[in-house]
């Protein structure tokens, strides 16, 4: 079953609520939170990855709650003729994504590891990190 | 009888293509196998190499007269500002310029994406880069500014010329405090959550020949994908051994080279402009040095593998920026390769700065270039200053 990656803005009033509690529980979604954010002004920021059946009903329940949905078209690309291997980003990324084979030392990207953080992106030496839309 | 051998004996089997060259990786393993007496008389030259970041760094540029002459006083390349105050149309780009409007680290950290070390890498991969220049006018250089672009084809000369570069060992750095800092050595997470370490370790040219025994003024070696020079040690040369609080040795540490080569015939593969986050621009650059084995003396130092190596783990939120040189232990380049070592009891993991594949090329290609009889060895007029020669370091008061 395939997996959706999705960015969801939540207005102040509807942050504090249980909606990804519901997802799970009413939709029968696998839900991957992958970043998560609230603002000062209360505002909440949330990048996830929704696997199941029901995908789109859910996102539907969630359009009609007001939550802003747009699908997560930003991925993050190790451009390979920059890449010298390095290393300096490897333990930087929280995920696993960016990775050292050993014994040869050579940096490797998992895609599907990556959450688009930019952490890569800024600490690359090389900026051999790019941000493709 | 022990075995003895001459530069000029090893150049003579390099021109008849008969000469042993193996990398100094391939030496550890034959070491471990055959024992050293048998490996020294076998083998003639083990390669080495490292490619890391290596700020000392820059390139002396003959630009060329314009018609009229000019007598250029301030100079800039893409923008970034060279050194103009050696003679009419020279100048000296160095890779940690940054662009006069850069904003440093202003918004912290700052990115640094281009400065000196990007620059000679556009130029050295032959790209146009804009030349600005101002004079103040003189009676036989009368022009008073130049905007014109410039490949390296177009400039007279463009030589190579690094201060100091292949420190012989360095720091595994952590950092001990509650917030992020931006090194050198990259970026290093609060409470001790990573390390970075910056050498190939057994690839490493000056840990291969650590008492130089072989290394000096006229060294040729592989330099940015050319062929470049040691023309003296570097700055900052303090030949020592690293020794803990109980007198243990941890092996030599604290040697440099002073390198030079022409910029023409190097690559941008090998010279890389590199952009270190809240820490400035620099240029990753990829040295090697072929070791003869003259004896087994200089076969055993250079047949010493990562589980013999150690850097010294420095916290870089404050001891290394108050020059406070306690550090907290030693570890080895094997624990540091294998991606996680322990300080003050916490598992740590380890990433590097400088690139083990890469070093691991350029060693593979400076033995084929010797293999080929392409490179010769050049023999040292003068070794460089070693642990024995009690070089103390002078800090600054004030």
């Amino acid at each position: 079953m395939s997996s959706k990656k999705v960015v969801l803005r939540f207005g102040a009033d509807i942050a504090d609520q249980p909606i990804i509690y519901k997802l799970v529980k009413d939709y029968d979604l696998v839900i991957n939170i992958l970043k998560a954010n609230v603002n000062p002004q209360k505002e909440g920021t949330l990048v996830m990855d929704i696997t199941g059946v029901n995908t789109e009903q859910g996102i539907e329940y969630l359009r009609r709650l007001g939550v802003r949905v747009q699908s997560l078209t930003e991925e993050i690309i190790q451009n390979e003729e920059k890449c010298v291997s390095c290393g300096a980003c490897t333990d930087i990324c929280p995920t696993g994504a960016l990775y050292m084979e050993r014994p040869d030392m050579v940096v490797r990207f998992n895609s599907d590891r990556c959450v688009v953080c930019h952490l890569c992106v800024k600490a690359c030496p090389m900026k051999a990190m790019e941000v493709r839309f | 009888m022990a075995v003895e051998k001459t530069f000029q004996e090893i150049n003579e089997r390099i021109k008849k293509g008969q000469a042993v060259v193996v990398t100094a990786e391939e030496l550890v393993n034959m070491v471990k196998e055959k024992g050293v007496t048998r490996v020294t008389s076998e083998v003639d030259v083990v390669t080495t190499g490292t490619f890391g970041p290596m700020c000392s760094s820059g390139a002396f540029l003959s630009l060329g007269h314009s018609k009229p002459r000019i007598k250029m006083n301030k100079v800039w390349l893409n923008d970034v500002p060279a050194y103009s105050g050696i003679a009419a149309v020279d100048a000296f780009i160095g890779a940690t310029e940054v662009p006069e409007d850069d904003p440093l680290n202003s918004v912290h950290p700052g990115e640094f994406r281009y400065g000196g070390g990007h620059v000679i890498q556009d130029l050295v991969a032959r790209k146009k880069v804009l030349l600005k220049a101002t004079g103040y006018g003189t009676d036989c250089y009368p022009r008073r500014e130049i905007e014109t672009e410039i490949t390296i084809d177009d400039i007279n000369e463009a030589i190579l010329f690094n201060p100091r570069n292949a420190y012989q060992n360095y720091n595994c750095a952590v950092n001990l405090s509650t917030r992020t800092i931006y090194t050198y050595l990259g970026m290093l997470k609060a409470n001790l959550a990573n390390a970075h370490y910056s050498t190939s370790g057994q690839l490493s040219p000056l840990l291969k020949d650590p008492m130089f025994k072989t290394i000096g003024v006229g060294t040729r070696i592989f330099l940015g994908g050319g062929i470049g020079y040691v023309v003296w040690n570097g700055t900052q040369h303090f030949p020592g051994v690293n020794q803990d609080d109980n007198g243990q040795s941890y092996g030599h540490a604290g040697a440099t080279l002073s390198v030079l080569g022409d910029l023409k015939q190097m690559s941008p593969r090998w010279l890389v402009g590199t952009s270190m986050l809240g820490y400035g621009a620099t240029l990753t650059v990829g040295i090697g040095i072929p070791i003869p084995l003259l004896n087994e003396e200089i076969c055993r130092y250079a047949a010493a593998g990562d589980d013999e190596l150690y850097a010294p783990i420095m916290d870089y939120s404050d001891a290394f920026p108050n020059l406070n040189s306690s550090n907290l232990g030693y570890v080895s380049y094997a624990e540091l390769k294998s991606g996680k070592i322990t300080v003050n009891g916490k598992e740590v993991p380890t990433a590097p700065v400088s690139s083990y594949p890469r070093a691991r090329e350029i060693a593979g290609t400076l033995k084929q270039w010797i293999q080929k009889g392409d490179f010769l060895l050049g023999e040292p007029v003068q070794l460089l200053p070693n642990a024995d020669a009690g070089i103390k370091v002078n800090t600054l008061k004030g």
